[in-house]
This record gives C-alpha cells, structure tokens and sequence, in this order.
C-alpha cells in the first residue's frame, strides 16, 4: 500500500529537487518529466543530486508546451514509468515542480488507505458547467488546436476565427463525454491501468492531440469512462484568479497553509524559503487525520478577484479611475443634501445635527470657501476649503468627502448661490438624498433690507439659477432620491416633512421630533414678494403667498409633531 | 486617426530616444560594474546631486528589498555622494556636469542607461528621496512583486507620490545619515487627491497632498503632479517623456483600470519634506534648473521663509502599506 508521485518540472530545478527528496525518502517513488528545454548541463546536475535515491527515475523528455497534448503525453509517460518500475503502488499522484507537501506523507498515506478504490481528480461535464475562467470554453473540444498560444499567438487566433467563419465543429468520438477539472490528481493504479490498456486508446489519444489544454480534460474525460468512484476534487490546493492564471502562495500564506490541512499546494513561488524550510522540514507533529478545508485560502483569494474586478465603490485612485458609468458606486455612502433649509429655518444645521447624530455641514460649494462643519479649514483626509482647489475638480472633492468619512453620515446645505458645477453629479448618484425648499433663497433677501434695485437683480439671478437646478433633479437621469416642496407648501407643514427625512436618514432611531427648527421671522415676506414683483420681478418659486400678515400667526406658534397613524 | 497618431507618438518616441543617445557623451564612467547584473535582477536607475546624506538609508532600503544592481547617474555633487557610490559593491556609477535641466531634467541620461543596460529586466526608476511600498512589501521582496507581475502579463506598475512630512516645521528635526526618514517626515495627507485622465498619453494626471493643500491653494493646477509609474519590464524600445510620470509607447500608461475594477499598485513615499529641503529650495531657485522655470521651487521659497507647518488635526500617521490600502491611496488588486 502506497502512493507514488510523478512529477512534471520546468523550472525552478532546486526546489522541486528539494520536494522530490522529501517524498522519496519517506518511501515514496517519485518519476520525474523534466522538460526537454531544460539544458542538458542543468539536466545532469539534477540527476547527480538526487543520484542517491533509489526509488527516483526520470522518464523520456517531451517538449513541453503550455496548453498543447505534450503536458498530457508527459504525464502519461511518467505514470506508465511509475506504474511498471515501482509495483507496490496503488496511487499515484501528479504533481509539479512548483507544488508543495502541506502534510506529512504518512498522513496521505492513511487517508487513501482508507479509500483504496477512490479517484480524486476534479472532473465537471464540459457541456452544462462553466468552470473555465477566461479563454475558450466549448470551443476547446470542437475546433483544432494545431498552435501554440504562448509561440504563434497570432496565428493560433486567426486559426481559431477561420474555423468559426468555416462551422467548424470536431466529433467527439464515441464512448466519451468531454470533462473538464484541475490538472493535478491522484489515481488509482486500477484506474490508470485500465485508461492506458484501453483498446480504444489510441482514438482518444488522436482526439486529445487536438483539443486546447487537454490536461485539463484527458485524463478528467476518460476517468468518467473506467472509474467506479470518483471523488470530483483534487487533493492539490491549486486556486486560479480571473484570468485562470494560478495563484502564487508566499511566506506570508504559511500560517493559512498550515490550517488549510491540504495534502499539496500548487503553485509556490521559488523563493519563498520559510515554506519550503517549514513544509520539508522534519517536523512530523501530531498524527492529523482532517480533511483537507481550503475554505479560508478560497475566501482568500476571491476577495483578491472581487478587488480586481469590482472594486471599492466611490473609490477613486491610481489603479481605480472608472469611466462614467462603470463605478459599481458613484460614492461609497449615502448623504443628505438640503437646499433651503438653513435659509428658512434660523437655528437648521445645529437642530439637524442633534436630530440625526450625524455630520452637518454648511453651504460646501459657498463660492468663497467650504463651510465644513466648525468652520474648521482642512476637514478629513486633508481635504482644503479652498474654493479654487475645490472647485478645480469638485466631483473629486465631493467623492474624497465621502470616502474620507466613511462610517460617519455627510449632511450639508446646497443652494442657487453656490457652485453649481457638481449638480448632475449629485442628481445622478442614487447615494444622495436631496431635499429641496424651492425659492427659500428669498428669505435672506427678504431679511438684508438692501435697495430693492439690487435684491431685483440678485433674485432674478438666484431664481434662474435654482430653476435650472431643478430641471436637472426632476430629469429622467436622475438617481438621487429628491424631494422637492415649494415654501409656501413647507411653511404650512414643516414637521411631517422633517419627520420623514430624520426617519430616512437615521431609520433606527425611531424617534418622534419633540423640538422644531425656529422658523425665520416672516412677517411682511407676502409684502416682499409683492414688492419684487412690483419692480418687475416674477417670483415664482416660493409657491403663494398672500400679501397680507395673515401667514405669520401660523408658524408663531410652533405646530405640534405630526403624528403619523 | 487612429493611425495618425500612433505615427505621431511613435516619431515623438523616435525622438526621446535620438535625444537620449546623443546625450550620453555627457555622461563619464566613473564606477562600471555593470558585468555583475544578473539576468533577473532587478535594476534601480538614480540621478542624484549632492545627496551624501540620504544615500545609506536609500541603498540599505532597496538591497533590502531585493534590488540588485544600482545604476547611478550624479550630476556634479560636491559633497562626498561620488566617492561613496564608487565604493559600493552594487552600484555603477556614472557622473556628468552638464545642465540637469537641458538633459530634460535628467531624463535623457535614465533613458539612455535603461536602453542600454535595462532591456529585459525589471526597472525600478526613483529619485534618492522616493521610497517604493507595494502591497505585502514588509514580507515580500521586489522580485517577488516583478515575478508575479510577469506571470501576469503585465509590463508596468504605477506607484503614487505620497508626500511626507514631519510635525512641526520642516527643519525642526536634523536628519542623520543612515536614519529612517519617515521616523521624522511620518505623516501624510490621505483623502485629498485629484484625478484627470490624460487623453494623450492615456495616463492619470494625479495632483493633491500636502504641496497642493499649502503651496497651491489659489493655484491648484500649478500643483505638482503626483502619478508615477517607476516599475517598468524594460524594453529597447521604452522612453520616460516625463519624469516618471509617463512613457511611451502610451500602452505603459495603462496601469489604472476604467472598468470598475482596481489594479495592484504601490506608492512612493516621498521624503522630500526634510531638514535641508529649506536650504536645497533657496539653492535650486539660484540654479534655476527645475521643471517649468521652477515654479514649483519659487511656491516653496515664498512659503518657506515663514517656517510653515504642513502638519494639520487631519493628518494621517504612516504606519504600513496596509493603512495605505485602506485609505485606497493603492492597491493590492489581484495579488493575494
């Protein structure tokens, strides 16, 4: 009862000298396919190295070509080798020269032990399951593969597009479903055996040359033919990113190796000294009967892909500078834009912030500075109130804002006299609340008592410019949840209003408003806008109101809160 | 117009290299050990003046972390930094006194070098104040970073400056040979960066930090740019047009994604904010040899005479490549 390796080697010649060592002295044959490019001077001081071993042969040399039958033909001979000089094996394994023993042999030993008549080898029907990640799929069985990606890799795609404009579409031959699975597997002598002496052999074998990476798929395709149980995985750790390149393990990974309580890892990187000095060191420790459970290294790693992929949303960086659109997250946490308010209510961003508990800024698009909150001058993350440096690039500050205090919620107040530049921005960014008073911009108008001459034309302007705001919330574009009231409409109801945006922005709180903002002082506004219009103004924004005194007993006395339901 | 430019970029790229080889008569070989560089080692190219100072914490940085050979290019020190390079075993030394700023800043003398001892190797190209952090970098070397980049397919990697400074004034604390800078200039600004896409060369325009926040703050396009890409496989055929901050053929530039997605990158820690750096900006101001008539150097003076504090309630202590990742100043990408 043994297990014996067959060992395919490239590169890194020390290293896998090293782990072949390490097997063969526990009692493990090893065969070991050096690649025919390996320099002849190379080639023999590797022998010489492991001269000394007994059970270590080396058999024929192919040429080996990533993705062509010559890794399939490589491992085939050394299993043959394997199988015909060491007879006291009942499995054997395939490894290469870059993996890398977690576990001691004794202890792979006794768990195939346990399961004589098992296969491992990773093996998912072609046809239904995409388990290939990057590259062709399908296509691997039904066109010819006569190049080598990695040499002509012009020619290998201009072939590939012929034989689609031409329908190509090869014949499976008969007896076989196409499989695919990891390259890495264990085999039972009985298994191996009965794929090699199969009379039909030499058809498959002619059928494989052809096909895109057969060792992904020859021995995983006839196993389902001769096997009688197969456990579909591979006792190899081995994880692919999303460009089904391999993931390279690091000295930083041993204590993740440790407790994977995998039996072989692939692939390692050469110089990674700690693990080859901890996995081939003497140390047997306790006997360890676990299965193996690469779970962490998988979370591990498909984090790695999901980084690459989607990223961080809201994040803008050297390695990250989405097109517009593809941002998965125009910024990274919702916040609440108020426009008006502060304008129409004497004490709002105090009275905001003991209601929400959460940041409230001032007007951060003022044309003079960024009101930040406590009118500090650098705000998280180094952000300047500097307008020019904000408004150079004012997506990046809002977007560096937002980033810069995650975990915290942004409030701040926007309105017709600040600049303008971010509006679609924000309209578009299903992160934002934006709440809006229209024409409450008035009321500091109202209160400034200047010449009427100049409140006409400031009016005017600030008008046009909140109408033109307001276009681009109500556009269809637009992904921001925004809620817009006239003043007039605001005025006759302020809490329920409030209520609903307390409740949205702090929806755990559940806290029924017991104290409201102060309400500017609108006595004589009707008058006002009367007055506007007499210059010749036509205030429209603020919704009706009636010229007379009538309106200013309604908020004198503050409402009670609004009870819903 | 497609084609159309390509020719145009290719010829611009025709020229920086023309440009490079002519100036290589400028340059004398003081220390050749250039025999030594192995096939895979990772090669640092470095021009420098008068940095005597800094230079046994720059090299002992980068042997640590796996560079190795140093090629150096000194541009007229007079303060000790030649002789000392001469005798270190991995560096070969180059020396020229000619104009650093008709030398394109000293571009011309890196191209030249990276043409002609760079090809086939990873190149790593800093100033004697830049210090390279990568993801995993305090438990794997750079060739490490450069192996997988290979396996990866991927020619070049972009590293931020991140500029550094210390609590208090500038010169508050001397800077001793051979001492980790970032034990004085330990903070940095982590959330104050601007991006624009560069339509022509295809790279970041980055701008922000600490120069920008204080220097600039009426000036923000004038702001020093801060994208880098200081880790290239070198091929003959490469140029930096830039600084660091770009290369042809524009391919290289591509180390950002736009897809949603983040590539690996690293950052360039940037120890320029140092006792001295007072001394050096009055100096570099009469020598007028920096990029733009030295704008940038006479921003400094101005601010400079009042002892200013870069240091704000907001700064970020720098701790690890970690802390940079979580900021999302880089990333690890892929690379796990």
């Amino acid at each position: 009862m043994s297990v014996g390796f067959v060992m395919l080697v490239h590169t890194a010649l020390d290293r896998a000298a090293a782990v072949a060592r390490h097997w063969a002295a526990q009692d493990c044959p090893v065969v070991i396919h050096v690649d025919r490019r390996v320099p002849r001077a190379e080639m023999r001081a590797f022998r010489a190295g492991l001269g000394d071993l007994a059970n270590i042969r080396f058999c024929g040399r192919y040429r080996c070509e990533w993705g062509t039958w010559s890794i399939v033909a490589a491992a085939i001979a050394g299993t043959e080798m394997a199988l015909e000089e060491f007879p006291e094996i009942d499995h054997v394994y395939l490894a290469s020269g870059s993996c890398l023993p977690l576990r001691p042999v004794d202890e792979l030993r006794a768990y195939l032990a346990e399961r004589p008549r098992t296969d491992f080898i990773e093996s998912v029907i072609a046809e239904e399951v995409d388990w290939i990640v990057g590259g062709l799929g399908k296509e691997r069985f039904s066109l010819r593969f006569p190049f080598a990606w990695k040499r002509h890799r012009r020619l290998f795609d201009r072939y590939v597009r012929l034989q689609r404009r031409l329908g190509v579409r090869r014949r499976v031959p008969e007896g076989i479903a196409p499989h695919l699975g990891s390259q890495w597997w264990c085999l039972t002598r009985r298994t191996l055996t009965t794929i090699l002496n199969d009379p039909r052999r030499e058809i498959y074998e002619r059928y494989f040359r052809r096909v895109w990476i057969p060792d992904e798929s020859y021995f995983q395709t006839l196993v389902r033919r001769h096997a009688t149980e197969i456990e579909s995985r591979s006792l190899t750790l081995s994880k692919f990113d999303f460009q089904g390149k391999p993931h390279i393990f690091y000295d930083d990974h041993l204590q993740l190796l440790r407790r994977s309580d995998c039996f072989v890892a692939r692939k390692v990187w050469p110089q990674a000294n700690r693990l080859y000095d901890t996995f081939l060191g003497a140390d047997a420790g306790a006997a360890n009967r676990a299965e193996p459970n690469p779970g962490k290294i998988d979370r591990l790693f498909s984090k790695a892909v999901e980084r690459r992929t989607r990223g961080r949303a809201g994040l803008y960086m050297q390695s990250r500078f989405p097109r517009e659109g593809w941002e998965n997250g125009r910024t990274c946490a919702p916040y609440s834009v108020f426009e008006g308010f502060a304008e129409l209510f004497q004490d709002f961003e105090d009275w905001l912030g003991r209601s929400v508990g959460a940041r409230v800024h001032g007007h951060l698009f003022d044309p003079e500075r960024a009101q930040f909150a406590g009118g500090v001058p650098v705000y998280n993350g180094g952000l300047s109130d500097s307008a020019a440096i904000r408004d150079y690039d004012p997506k990046a500050f809002l977007t560096n804002l937002i980033w810069n205090t995650r975990g915290e919620r942004q409030c701040w107040q926007f309105g017709p006299a600040d600049n303008q530049q971010i509006s679609w921005f924000m309209a578009a960014d299903p992160n934002a609340q934006i709440s809006v008073i229209t024409g409450a911009w008035a009321v500091p108008l109202f209160h400034s008592r200047q010449s009427f001459v100049d409140l006409r034309k400031r009016a005017a302007q600030l008008q046009r410019i909140e109408a033109a705001h307001l276009q681009i919330l109500r556009s269809p574009h637009t992904r921001a949840r925004v809620r817009i009231w006239t003043m007039a409409d605001f005025v006759q109801n302020p809490m329920e209003p409030l209520q609903i945006l307390i409740d949205e922005i702090a929806p755990r709180a559940q806290r029924r408003l017991t104290e409201a903002p102060r309400l500017a002082d609108l006595a004589g506004f009707g008058q006002f806008l009367q007055n506007l219009k007499n210059q010749g103004m036509k205030p429209h924004l603020m919704g009706d109101f009636l010229v007379g005194d009538e309106l200013q007993a309604l908020p004198a006395r503050p409402r009670k809160p609004y009870l819903v339901q | 117009m497609g084609a159309l430019s390509s020719y145009r970029m290719r010829m611009e790229r025709k020229l920086w290299k023309f440009r490079a080889r002519r100036k290589r008569w400028q340059l004398s070989r003081v220390a050749d050990r250039t025999s030594d560089i192995a096939p895979t080692d990772v090669l640092a190219f470095v021009v420098l003046r008068n940095e005597a100072v800094r230079l046994p914490y720059f090299l002992d940085y980068y042997r640590r972390h796996g560079i190795g050979h140093f090629l150096v290019v000194d541009n007229g020190s007079d303060d000790g930094s030649r002789e000392f390079l001469a005798d270190q075993p991995d560096v070969s030394l180059w020396s020229t006194d000619a104009s650093y700023r008709k030398a394109h800043f000293g571009l011309d003398w890196v191209n030249w070098l990276l043409m002609r001892y760079g090809h086939g190797h990873w190149t790593l190209t800093v100033d004697v104040d830049e210090f390279f952090v990568y993801p995993f970098c305090d438990t794997r070397s750079i060739p490490a970073l450069c192996d997988w980049l290979d396996t990866s397919a991927i020619r070049s990697f972009g590293a931020m400056l991140v500029d550094m400074y210390p609590k208090g004034p500038i010169d508050a604390l001397p800077y001793r040979a051979g001492q980790d800078p970032f034990e004085i200039a330990s903070w940095f600004d982590s959330g104050n960066y601007t991006i624009r896409k560069n339509g022509k060369y295809r790279n970041l325009w980055i701008q922000g930090g600490p120069r920008a926040r204080a220097f600039f703050p009426d000036r923000p396009e004038r702001a020093p740019a801060l994208n880098k890409i200081p880790l290239v496989r070198w091929e003959r055929g490469f140029v930096y047009i830039s600084s660091t901050h770009m290369l042809l053929p524009r391919g290289l530039n591509l180390v950002y994604d736009e897809w949603g997605g983040e590539k690996a990158s690293g950052a360039l820690l940037h120890a320029k904010f140092l006792d001295g750096f007072v001394d050096k900006a009055a100096e570099e101001l009469t020598r007028r040899q920096h990029y733009a008539n030295s704008h940038e150097y006479r921003a400094y003076h101005a601010k400079l005479k009042d002892h200013p504090d870069l240091w704000c309630k907001w700064s970020e202590k720098y701790i690890n490549w970690r802390q940079l990742e979580i900021l999302g100043l880089m990333s690890k990408g892929n690379w796990a």
